[in-house]
């Protein structure tokens, strides 16, 4: 079981050993060394979100203005979390560490079913090494980078452009998936006026709000090309019209 | 900041994200369904909060200097065109910071 978890969690090595590594040597430049890189890696074990609270401790940000920018940044572990729902289920003792190490990649492997073992008990040791794996990459990755950072005396200027870099990669992997493109060009939109109007030091939470505001006056009307969506696909379907 | 304020910082992230994972679990556990513009906010706010936090990445960026925001600019297409090409997060990731660090260094300086 622990040769099957590892195997699974192969390709999720590689990226969070190299992420983690970004984030150690980046709170480092931030002046936050090994046991906070290492400490945030434990306890919060969320990528993205960690390279912003990097930025959100070098700016001094409030805890209300931390806690708001966690849930917009992290708002789609809720989604995670009504999926593996039916999954989680029968979980014992490990469960509640299941559901705090469910990051988008651990995700993503334990929602595939291919190689999911049928039986309970078997099952649960096996989401519980995966996330293990996971979360052990993840903190080695970040104590490398954070004693690298620290060892190494190397001109650090510019390695914040990891983060912007990390998101844009995201960014496009989403619109070349993405059914429909106008969430992520509203998202950039709705900043970049926010930047404009209330200057940098101000316009996260202006721009959050107008955000979800422009998303969910396309709430009504999409409920209505959602249905026609769905008839479109039903085209030479049941016919149950 | 004091070590006191950032460990409360950290702290406050760390609850953040974990009531975010548990939330499901402790309230759609049962019968009760997910309220449907619950689920269409989860649907759409991850792709607008990536455009949202490129613009935050970039806020420090201004446009009186060629060397204020030309690297950015050529770094952002060679990390979109690498992953376009490529789709492969790391090399994305590294070619673009790599290119940046050089430009802001040893170009732009």
């Amino acid at each position: 079981m622990i040769k099957k978890a590892f195997v699974k969690s192969l390709p999720v090595m590689a990226a969070y050993v190299i992420l983690g590594m970004g984030f150690g040597i980046l709170m480092d430049d931030r002046g936050y060394g090994p046991v906070w890189s290492i400490a945030c890696s434990v306890l919060i074990f969320a990528g993205s979100m960690q390279y912003v609270t990097a930025d959100l401790l070098a700016a001094a940000a409030s805890p209300l203005y931390a806690a708001v920018m966690t849930v917009m940044v992290n708002a789609r572990h809720l989604f995670y979390g009504i999926s593996m729902l039916g999954k989680y289920k029968n979980m014992g003792k490990f469960k509640p560490y299941l559901i705090f190490g469910l990051t988008d990649e651990t995700y993503s492997l334990l929602c595939d079913d291919r190689d999911y073992p049928a039986e309970g008990k078997q099952a649960e040791l096996y989401c519980f090494l995966v996330t293990l794996f996971d979360h052990a990459y993840w903190v080695i990755g970040t104590a490398l980078g954070a004693v690298l950072g620290t060892l190494l005396q190397f001109n650090s200027q510019g390695i914040d452009f990891s983060m912007t870099a990390l998101f844009v990669t995201v960014f496009i992997e989403q619109w070349m998936t993405a059914k429909e493109r106008r969430p992520a060009l509203t998202g950039i939109g709705a900043a970049a006026v926010c930047l404009l109007v209330f200057g940098e030091s101000r316009f996260l939470i202006p721009a959050m709000l107008l955000i979800t505001l422009l998303l969910s006056v396309s709430y009504r009307k999409g409920e209505n090309s959602h249905c026609k969506g769905r008839n479109d696909d039903r085209k030479g379907g049941d016919g149950h019209e | 900041m004091s070590d006191m304020q950032a460990m409360v910082l950290i702290a406050v992230i760390a609850v953040v994200t974990m009531l975010l994972r548990f939330f499901p679990f402790l309230f759609f556990g049962g019968k009760r369904r997910i309220p449907d513009y619950v689920a269409f906010l989860g649907d759409k706010l991850p792709y607008a909060v990536i455009g949202m936090l490129i613009v935050y990445c970039l806020r420090g960026v201004s446009f009186d200097a060629l060397s204020n925001w030309l690297p950015s600019l050529l770094s952002i297409i060679v990390v979109a065109a690498l992953h376009v090409w490529k789709r492969n997060t790391l090399l994305s990731i590294v070619g673009g910071t790599l290119l940046y660090m050089f430009l802001v260094q040893a170009v732009f300086v």
